[in-house]
């Protein structure tokens, strides 16, 4: 029997990752409760005054999306680490990069896809006019695979670690700043009345890099953890 | 230039063994310290006392002298611990595990200096402690990132698997700090009201450029200095049970 | 060049009234380079003499063996 071609590899880790997630509800709708908590918290503890929360809408729906997804990554190895799934991974024929990025982009598609999708209701809570909304949902759609690969180089360093929780936030949280800082830009520069292709370019700019190493970096993480 | 470049790559070759590179740090230390105190010394001493004042800041500007190393030597540092990093995780080389390790208290501390620095820079200078500026802004983030590194290899048992661990962050964290320089940068441009901050920028006065490169010296040359201590250390404590370092215990030179 | 910008030791304190700031910032960076510089020879102190101890207790253990074979 020939060795499984990379197609074959993809496919089968994909619909595993996505059938996994799928059967563990909590795990896609966590993170979405997080983030309607947080962000109704904003005006909760600054105003509810509209002109004050429109201004501050933006940043807040980013930095609650963005606790949303760090919170939803803490526990994205752990399982296969403990059921031994993540030392065949690392230990079968052929790339490993295959299998993480197919992991990676089944938890991007249940848990940052989602976010992203209810992100323009939460705008319009926070008094965000509606002609900013769609702006605020690209940028989370863009940002949130960013999101998702940058935290998975944290969780995959620090999976099996006691208090690892704590320690990806730290190491994370530093690395999330240009997308964070862009994302919520470009919300505010759309509020501005202000054209925000340039911004979107960036912000699309950072995901190519990501995406094209980050999976890389995931991988190479996950062989150090496993003490290669 | 064949022969420097070989003897470098004598020297690399060299230094990447720790039993070689004990014995080196053994001979280089006793006079770098001294030297790198009397260099900072000049620097400071010349820039606070003999350097004329600044036509709108005053004497204030004179903490110049010790914020731009700082800051200078916590940027360089981090970078150094992403080349170290590099080669840990490609070469699998021991020692720039070790180097990774022993760069990061000191640059970490830098990094404390510089915004310490700047603040008490900015209250005469500017009315206020704290700016979200670009420069500030980024150190802070580099100061988290220094302490990120250290603390992951404090939660790691095994030492060569934390320095893997700290390596891979390293690298990606050098990618990520130029990242965040421009997104500070472009987050300042929106706030018009940011006042050209740099004595040191575009032009300074020789009898100001002086005292700061030579105090910039000084304190890099102690940065390394504190390396090879802290590096010394770890190769000891990573090769206790070899041949070489029970010998030197032996002989009471350890 | 050589003649300090100072003309006393007080003014040099003072610093043009921003004495404060600049030697709190000059205070502060002394204090943490040189206790950066410090722990790091304590911990080389600490590694040195944990090397030490195990190197005697390793020694103590290979003498009462050879006592008895030479019974």
């Amino acid at each position: 029997m020939s060795a499984p071609t990379l197609t074959t590899v993809w496919t089968a880790s994909l619909h595993r990752e996505l059938t996994l997630i799928w059967r563990s509800p909590a795990d896609i709708v966590q993170p979405l409760f997080f983030f309607v908590v947080v962000v109704t918290l904003f005006p909760l503890a600054l105003s509810p005054k509209p002109a004050l929360l429109a201004l501050v809408a933006p940043g807040a729906v980013w930095v609650a999306a963005l606790l949303a997804v760090m919170l939803s990554l803490d526990g994205l190895f752990r399982r296969d680490q403990e059921s031994g799934a993540l030392d065949l991974l690392l230990t079968a024929p052929g790339v490993s990069v295959v299998p993480v990025t197919a992991k990676l982009l089944a938890h991007w598609l249940l848990t940052g896809l989602p976010l992203a999708l209810i992100a323009p209701l939460l705008g319009y809570m926070l008094q965000l006019p509606v002609a900013v909304l769609d702006t605020l949902m690209v940028s989370v759609l863009l940002g949130t695979p960013t999101l998702t690969v940058v935290g998975a180089i944290g969780a995959a360093l620090t999976v099996g670690l006691n208090r690892g929780g704590i320690l990806l936030a730290v190491l994370v949280l530093p690395l999330y700043v240009p997308v964070l800082v862009f994302g919520a830009g470009v919300v505010r520069t759309a509020l501005d009345g202000l054209p925000t292709g340039g911004l979107l370019a960036v912000l699309g700019a950072i995901l190519a890099l990501a995406v094209s190493l980050g999976p890389v970096a995931v991988a190479l993480g996950l062989r150090i953890s496993a003490g290669d | 230039m064949a022969i420097m470049w070989k003897t470098l790559k004598r020297w690399y070759h060299q230094l990447g063994s720790p039993r070689y590179f004990y014995r080196f740090c053994e001979a280089v230390l006793p006079w770098l310290v001294p030297v790198a105190l009397a260099v900072l010394a000049v620097g400071l001493v010349w820039g606070l006392l003999y350097a004329p004042v600044e036509r709108y800041q005053g004497n204030s500007y004179r903490i110049i002298y010790i914020h731009v190393p700082a800051s200078s030597g916590a940027l360089m540092g981090y970078i150094a611990m992403g080349v170290a990093g590099l080669v840990a995780l490609v070469w699998r080389m021991k020692m720039a595990e070790v180097m990774l390790k022993a760069l990061a208290p000191f640059g970490a501390a830098l990094a404390a200096v510089s915004l310490l620095t700047g603040a008490l820079w900015g209250k005469p200078t500017w009315g206020t402690y704290w700016q979200w500026d670009a420069r500030m802004t980024s150190m802070l983030i580099l100061l988290f990132l220094y302490l990120g590194i250290m603390a992951l290899q404090n939660a790691i048992r095994d030492p060569r698997q934390a320095a893997r661990a700290a390596a891979l962050l390293a690298v990606v964290g050098v990618i990520n700090v130029v990242i965040v320089k421009y997104s500070v940068e472009w987050l300042n441009t929106l706030h018009q009201g940011a006042t050209l901050k740099v004595v040191g920028e575009s032009s300074i006065d020789p009898s100001m450029k002086w005292p700061l490169l030579i105090s910039m010296a000084g304190l890099w040359l102690l940065y390394a200095a504190n390396v090879l201590i802290r590096a010394r250390t770890e190769v000891l404590n990573r090769e206790r049970r070899s041949g070489w370092v029970r010998r030197l215990v032996r002989d009471g030179e350890a | 060049m050589f003649d300090p910008y100072f003309d006393s030791v007080a003014a040099f304190i003072a610093m043009g009234d921003h004495g404060f700031f600049v030697w709190s910032a000059y205070g502060l960076s002394a204090l943490l380079i040189a206790a950066n510089m410090l722990l790091a020879v304590r911990r080389q102190g600490r590694v040195r003499a944990e090397i030490a101890r195990q190197a005697r207790r390793d020694a103590v253990k290979v003498s009462p063996k050879s006592v008895e074979t030479n019974q």
